[in-house]
């Protein structure tokens, strides 16, 4: 009986039906190359086959009958097709505003806050939609609208919220003598008597850039309505899609009908808004050329006075100067950040390095090492690193410096090209470029003066401390400006004597709604953010 | 002497973490990760009976056939005392033993201790020392001694086996019978033959990040200048985080530190030194994570387990819970798989 009982257990364990584990292990992997699977961000938004303008709480066909396409610079596609407002649209929106104006100054901080408030919850809500949104219609990586541009934009509102109540304490007022004089007035006239708290405005009209469009959009209008103000905010006409979303948010969250419209259209309907005698301030972020023209047009414009208020945040071509006592490394990260986050289409970029000449040849050959590991494709991919130029005029501009640059004498090196075997191919649609540098850049180069906004980078290189500084500021612009060294009293005494609106040091391109931004020179005035940034929206 | 910025190192080190790992790739990076496994055991209370089993773990992580096979891991970690029977249970597999060594974890001891506890492990069979440096002399400034000693503990690497090898006082030093009793002298590896050799920083005890930079360049440097290293073999010499005991142990900003010091050693001398962090990562997502700031700062090349190690023991039944998944479908509960 045992015997057979042990034969049989002899037997199933010689038989195929129960394994016992070999001695011998499975061998690793093979080895070479582990690369990442597509990684595609699958959330799906809808896009409507047409959007039409947010006038008064309300989307309304415009009267200009007028519709333009927007583009997926990634593909090609048509996303949607967009109403253009023509100047009875825009004359519509500010009336809108108008109306809206004295109840929405007139309601109590506390409430206005939470107005704020609900905004920023809502788009924290609707932020994988709004994210996908900004990357289909931008061409930006899906990685960046999801972990700063949507983040950030919710965040201005937050810190915006907490403003409105508070206004009379950060700016206290100057008192009037009680002589029925309206508050504006007396604020100005320095008179003893009863403090006059801080007074909106009135009508905003608030132009933003394509680079990023929700972001900018929230860098407007959140101190204009904390302050009390109604606005008309004009999208860029590439990158309309998530102002028109925040539209829809607006709605949900009942704010006052008229106090945010929104208008989209491209320069003409811009022009409209600036030449508006009922405007009574402009704030505009883009290109310094159309910065110049609005200027001009606030200054002459005749209904208004010339009295209308302007802040204008430029171009710029900010100096990232690297010191031989950096930390390398992670300067080169800093670089990159700098200058190829967005595909360099950002105000602020770091386009002009400045190295030290004695650590030129290393920080070349780490960057270009750095480089080949970007990633260029679909921009929905969430391992994309860089995404699609905005547009097809823009990417037309970027080749153009390309080949300035070259013709000029500089070297271009493409880092992704730059190996034994050959780069990844680029997607057969959209508008692409590789991110690029170039060495052996003179000062007087095109490529070192001109702001390209696009993936390129001019690398120079000083010998003193002195010759960094002059260079860095021998140029009309002044927004930004990197300094990377590991002594801080080097690190102060540089920043004090460069001309630029902010200074990063041992980082790069690094945003706070707490933190005022804005430019010297052709980049513009006026402070974005901070208590410096609400300034702008406030009779003081 | 290169500086470390805590800003942008800490910013980077972030970004690895946001890289999306999925379908194939992610089977492949979690097989990769198991074949780099050193599986550890540093207890007061390790047995010749645990260490036969994590053994055999090491050699086979899954018992079931699975398609393709789960890799060996590169090696199992063990005290001095227990090399002897790892090294036995582990004939004729391609699993490696290391051996903590020069006094594990603190390396407070005598040098002569320290490198006899090297000798002896050596002796016994081991194919790897796992050393510690000596902290305390790093952070008073005495990096010269701190370099001697590493360089001293290079050459006791080299020892072919010998009685002599074997220590203070020969037979016995490690007290446990039955791992000598087991077989006479092996003589486990050819004359000339050395053990490859992993420095431990114990950066959770170096604490800055210039500290643990300036630590891992002079371990490299020191390590590379023993007379006779001129040809020293890529993956020969490694740089370790952590010894496990301290917290905090691996930190991605840690091993990237290290990682970049490699980098630079390689554009110098064109030599591949290895890199492993150790303690602490105990989930294949983090595994994952590591994998990609390796082929980001050092390339592919590195991505092998000559070149390239974890110390761990939890995170191999997370790996393997994540390659069952990933290869059948389904997710498994923890007791279907044995304990390491």
């Amino acid at each position: 009986m045992t015997d057979q009982r042990v034969a049989i257990k002899a037997a199933e364990l010689s038989s195929p039906g129960i394994a016992i584990p070999g001695r011998q292990g499975a061998a690793p992997p093979a080895e070479g190359g582990w690369d990442y699977s597509p990684a595609p961000e699958r959330a799906k938004v809808t896009i409507a086959p047409r959007y039409e303008l947010f006038i008064k709480g309300k989307f309304v066909a415009p009267k200009s009958k007028k519709y333009f396409a927007s583009i997926n610079p990634a593909n090609e596609d048509v996303l949607c097709e967009l109403a253009e407002a023509g100047k009875e649209d825009v004359d519509a929106a500010v009336r809108a505003a108008k109306a809206a104006g004295p109840k929405w100054a007139a309601l109590e901080p506390k409430e206005r806050a939470k107005f704020l408030f609900r905004i920023a919850r809502r788009i924290q809500e609707r932020a994988r939609e709004l994210a996908v949104l900004e990357t289909m219609d931008g061409g930006k990586p899906i990685t960046e609208s999801r972990d700063i541009d949507i983040p950030l934009a919710a965040q201005h509102f937050f810190y915006h919220a907490g403003w409105c109540d508070k206004l009379e304490y950060a700016f206290p007022g100057i008192s009037n003598s009680g002589t029925g004089v309206s508050p504006v007035r007396s604020r100005k006239s320095r008179t003893r008597g009863t403090p006059v708290p801080p007074s909106p405005i009135g009508v905003c009209g608030q132009i933003i850039p394509w680079n990023f469009p929700l972001l900018m959009a929230a860098w407007k209008l959140a101190p204009a309505l904390a302050c009390g103000n109604t606005c008309v905010l004009k999208p860029a006409e590439t990158t309309s899609l998530t102002a028109l979303r925040l539209a829809e948010i607006l709605q949900e969250i009942e704010l006052p009908p008229g106090v945010v419209n929104i208008v989209t259209g491209a320069g003409a309907t811009g022009q409209h808004i600036v030449n508006h005698p009922q405007v009574r301030k402009i704030a505009f972020t883009g290109s310094t050329e159309v910065g110049k023209l609005i200027l001009k047009a606030c200054a002459t414009s005749g209904a208004s006075g010339g009295d209308k208020k302007l802040t204008l945040e430029l171009g710029g071509k900010s100096p990232n100067i690297i010191f031989e006592d950096a930390s390398i490394d992670q300067a080169i990260e800093g670089i990159v950040q700098g200058i190829y986050f967005n595909q360099g289409h950002v105000c602020c970029a770091g386009s002009r390095l400045f190295v030290a000449e004695s650590i030129l040849d290393e920080v070349i050959e780490k960057l270009t090492h750095r480089m080949k590991s970007l990633r260029l494709g679909e921009p929905l991919d969430k391992n994309t690193d860089i995404g699609a130029i905005n547009s097809k005029a823009q990417l037309a501009t970027i080749h153009r410096y390309l080949e300035v640059g070259e013709r000029e004498g500089a070297r271009k090196i493409v880092p992704s090209e730059n190996g034994e075997a050959a780069p990844p191919a680029l997607p057969s649609k959209g508008y692409w470029c590789r991110p690029c540098l170039f060495t052996d850049v003179q000062p007087s180069h095109v490529i070192a003066r001109e702001e390209i906004f696009g993936p390129v980078l001019a690398v120079m290189s000083f010998r003193t401390p002195e010759e960094a500084i002059t260079r860095a500021n021998n140029t009309p612009y002044g927004l930004a400006a990197g300094v990377w060294t590991d002594k801080g009293a080097k690190m102060f005494e540089i920043a004090r004597k460069l001309k630029a609106g902010v200074i990063w040091c041992n980082t790069f391109n690094k945003f706070d709604p707490a933190s005022p931004f804005g430019g010297y020179k052709e980049s513009g005035f006026g402070r974005e953010g901070g208590v410096q940034g609400l300034r702008a929206y406030l009779n003081l | 002497m290169p500086t470390v910025d805590s800003v942008m190192l800490d910013f980077r080190a972030a970004q690895f973490t946001k890289r999306s790992i999925k379908s194939a790739s992610k089977l492949e990076g979690l097989r990769l990760a198991m074949s780099m496994i050193d599986l550890t055991t540093l207890e007061g209370k390790d047995s010749p009976q645990k260490v036969r089993g994590l053994c055999r773990k090491a050699v086979r992580p899954h018992e079931e056939e699975l398609e393709p096979a789960v890799p060996s891991v590169a090696a199992v970690c063990v005290y001095p005392a227990l090399v002897k029977v790892a090294k036995e249970e582990l004939a004729g597999s391609s699993v490696k033993v290391a051996s903590v060594a020069t006094g594990f974890p603190s390396g407070q001891f005598s040098l002569d201790v320290r490198l006899a506890d090297v000798r002896a492990a050596v002796a016994d069979g081991a194919d790897e020392i796992d050393m510690v440096i000596n902290r305390g002399a790093f952070l008073a400034g005495r990096y010269e001694q701190v370099a001697r000693e590493i360089r001293e503990v290079k050459e006791a690497c080299a020892l072919s086996p010998s009685p002599f090898g074997r220590g203070i006082k020969g037979e016995g030093m490690h007290g446990q019978e039955s791992a000598n009793a087991l077989t006479p002298d092996p003589s486990p590896r050819g004359r000339g033959a050395r053990a490859h050799l992993k420095i431990i920083l114990e950066t959770g005890e170096l604490e800055t990040y210039d500290n643990i930079r300036r630590a891992a360049d002079l371990a490299i440097e020191a390590a590379s200048s023993v007379p006779g290293a001129a040809g020293l073999k890529d993956g020969e010499v490694f740089v370790k985080t952590s010894t496990g005991k301290v917290t905090p142990a691996a930190t991605m900003a840690s091993t990237l530190i290290l990682l970049e010091a490699v980098r630079d050693h390689y554009r110098r001398t064109g030599v591949r030194i290895g890199v492993k962090p150790a303690g602490g990562i105990r989930q294949a997502k983090q595994a994952l994570h590591y994998l990609v700031m390796v082929k980001e700062t050092l390339g592919e090349e590195w991505l092998t387990p000559r070149l390239f190690r974890f110390g761990a023991s939890a995170l191999a039944n997370d790996l393997l819970r994540q390659i069952v998944k990933q290869t059948t479908g389904h997710y498994t509960a923890s007791y279907d798989f044995s304990e390491a």
